[in-house]
C-alpha cells in the first residue's frame, strides 16, 4: 500500500508526474523538471516533504540519549531552536540514517529522519532510548512544506502573523522558531533546507497544509518535484542516503568526516569503530566529478583510476552548470587521470571538490 | 497529450517510424515517451553510414532522470542523423512527431514495417500502461 501525504490531491491537481518514493506517492515534477530547479535557484520554489519522519523525543535525560545515539555531539547546540546535521551509526560505524536533531528543550528534543529508513530508525531509536527513560513519539500529524531560493524567506515571512515577521526574519541559518501562519495556523519555522539555496523547512499541522501551500503559490512560491530537490541538493554537495551512503559505508568514506565530533570520553554508537578506521587509514574516499563532454553521469557508473576501480553515487546533469555532475567512491590517493565507462566508452572526468553550486552560482574551479 | 499522427508506426518502446515520399523510414520517440522521460539533455546520435537492426538499439537519449536506448523499427542504413539534438535536445520534448525525429534510415527489409503498431494500436497501449 502506497503512502500518500495530506498534499497528494493537491500535486495531482497541479498536473504532477507522480512516482513511488520510499513507499510514498509522490510528485516528481509538475511540468519541467530543469524549469523548478532554476526556480528555486534564481526565486523561490517549494517542496511537499511531509513523508519525512518527524519524531519527538521527550526525557530528562534526553540531551544524555542523543550523546549516546549520534556521532556528532549535541554539546553543540546550546541555544534553544538550534538544529544540528548528524549520522545515527551502528557498531560497526555505518550509517543507519542521516538526521537533523532540533534543541526545544532541556528535555525535548525532535528528530527529522528519512521516509525510506522511518521503520528501521524508529525500532533503532526506541530500542536504545530504554535505557535512557526517553519517550520516543513519531509526529504524523504534521506536513511539512520545504520553501527555497533567494527570494523564499521574503515570500514565507510575508504570510506571517505580523508580531512574528521581525523574529523570523532575524532567524539564523539552522535554526528554528514557531510563528504563526495564514488563518492562525501554529507553524515550526526552520531555515535549513536541501537545495545549498537560502530558506526555510517548515513543520504544519496537516489539516492546515493545503491552504498554507495554496497560499505560498499565490505569493509566487513555484511548485517542485523530487526531481529538481535531486538536482538541487547534487549541485549543491548534500548526499542522499541509501545513494551516497548506508549501512554498510562510514561517514569518513561518505564524505561526511565533519560531521563526526570525537569530543573527549563521549561514548557514541559507533565510536569505536570510527576511532580504527581512521587509525588504520579510509580506504576510500568520496569526490566529486565534473563531465566536461556531453554525457550524463549516472549511479552505479564504473569510475577508473590509476589506484583501482571506484563507482559513481549520485550523479545527474546539474541544470545549473549545464553539464553532469557526480559523486563517487574512489580509492584514496588517486593523483592521474580519472576516466568513468559510460555503456562501453571511457570518458575523461575532473575530480573536484565539492559543492558544485552555492547560493545560485557555480563554486570556483567547477 | 497531444494526437498521434495517423501516418506513424510504433514500436512497443514507443519508437515511431514513418514512410517518407522517397521510402526513406524517419524514426523518433513518440510524445507519450519523451513525457514519461522529462526534460532530454543529451542524445546519442548513431553515425550515419552504420548498420542497424530491426529492434536493437541504435541511439540513447538521456533526460534528466535516466538513459533510454532507443530502438530501430526496422534493418538498414543509417542515411540521415538529427544533428540540432546534439545542441538542442530538448527539440524532443516540444516536438516529438516533428522536429524532434531522431535518424533516418534506409530500410533493407520493408515488410519490417508491417511488424509494427498502427497509431491505434499504439494509443491503445499507452492507454492501458497509464491504468
Amino acid at each position: 500500500m502506497t503512502e500518500k501525504t495530506v498534499l497528494n490531491a493537491t500535486h495531482r491537481a497541479l498536473g504532477a508526474r507522480m512516482v513511488d518514493f520510499g513507499g510514498w506517492d509522490m510528485p516528481i515534477s509538475y511540468g519541467s523538471q530543469i524549469e523548478e530547479h532554476h526556480a528555486v535557484r534564481r526565486d523561490a520554489g517549494m517542496f511537499d516533504v511531509s513523508h519525512m519522519t518527524v519524531v519527538d523525543l521527550h526525557g530528562a535525560r534526553t540531551r544524555e540519549f542523543l550523546r549516546h545515539l549520534v556521532a556528532n555531539s549535541v554539546d553543540k547546540l546550546k541555544v534553544q531552536g538550534k538544529a544540528l546535521y548528524t549520522c545515527m551509526l551502528n557498531e560497526q560505524g555505518g550509517v543507519i540514517d542521516d538526521l537533523i536533531v532540533y534543541f526545544l528543550g532541556d528535555e525535548f528534543f525532535r528528530l527529522v529522519v528519512n521516509a525510506a529508513t522511518r521503520a528501521k530508525d524508529l525500532a533503532w531509536i526506541a530500542q536504545q532510548a530504554k535505557a535512557f527513560h526517553v519517550e520516543v513519539k513519531e509526529r504524523p500529524d504534521f506536513a511539512m512544506i520545504a520553501v527555497q531560493g533567494p527570494s523564499a524567506r521574503a515570500k514565507v515571512i510575508g504570510l506571517l502573523h505580523e508580531v512574528d515577521r521581525a523574529r523570523i526574519e532575524k532567524l539564523g541559518r539552522f535554526a528554528a522558531a514557531a510563528a504563526q501562519g495564514p488563518h492562525g495556523a501554529p507553524l515550526f519555522i526552520a531555515r535549513t533546507g536541501y537545495t545549498g539555496e537560502d530558506g526555510f523547512e517548515i513543520m504544519v499541522p496537516e489539516e492546515q497544509a493545503v491552504t498554507f501551500w495554496n497560499e505560498l503559490a499565490a505569493a509566487g512560491v513555484a511548485p517542485c518535484g523530487l526531481g529538481a530537490r535531486d538536482t538541487l541538493r547534487l549541485e549543491a554537495g548534500m548526499n542522499l542516503y541509501g545513494q551516497d551512503m548506508d549501512d554498510s559505508v562510514s561517514p569518513w568514506e561518505a564524505g561526511l568526516a565533519w560531521t563526526i565530533a570525537l569530543d573527549e570520553g563521549r561514548d557514541f554508537i559507533g565510536r569505536k569503530a570510527l576511532e580504527a578506521q581512521k587509525a588504520a587509514g579510509a580506504m576510500r574516499t568520496m569526490v566529486g566529478l565534473v563531465l566536461d563532454e556531453k554525457g550524463v553521469l549516472r549511479h552505479g557508473q564504473k569510475v577508473l583510476t590509476d589506484r583501482g576501480e571506484g563507482e559513481i553515487l549520485s550523479g545527474s546533469f546539474a541544470p545549473t552548470l549545464n553539464k553532469a555532475v557526480a559523486f563517487a567512491r574512489i580509492p584514496s590517493g588517486v593523483s592521474g587521470d580519472v576516466r568513468v565507462d559510460i555503456r562501453g566508452r571511457e570518458v575523461p572526468v575532473r575530480v573536484v571538490k565539492f559543492p558544485f553550486v552555492r547560493d545560485g552560482k557555480p563554486c570556483e574551479g567547477i | 497529450m497531444s494526437e498521434i499522427p495517423g501516418d506513424l508506426k510504433f514500436l512497443k518502446s514507443h519508437e515511431w517510424a514513418r514512410v517518407e515520399d522517397n521510402g526513406l523510414i524517419r524514426v523518433g520517440i513518440s510524445d507519450h515517451a519523451q513525457g514519461q522521460l522529462g526534460d532530454l539533455v543529451y542524445v546519442e546520435l548513431p553515425e550515419v553510414g552504420s548498420t542497424v537492426q530491426a529492434g536493437n538499439g541504435a541511439a540513447v537519449v538521456e533526460s534528466v532522470k535516466a538513459a533510454s536506448d532507443i530502438y530501430s523499427p526496422v534493418s538498414g542504413e543509417i542515411v540521415e542523423v538529427n544533428d540540432t539534438l546534439n545542441d538542442k535536445p530538448e527539440t524532443i520534448n516540444e516536438d516529438a512527431y516533428g522536429d524532434g525525429w531522431i535518424f533516418i534510415v534506409k530500410a533493407s527489409d520493408r515488410a519490417e514495417l508491417d511488424e509494427l503498431l498502427d497509431a491505434d494500436a499504439y494509443a491503445e497501449l499507452i492507454e492501458n500502461e497509464d491504468n
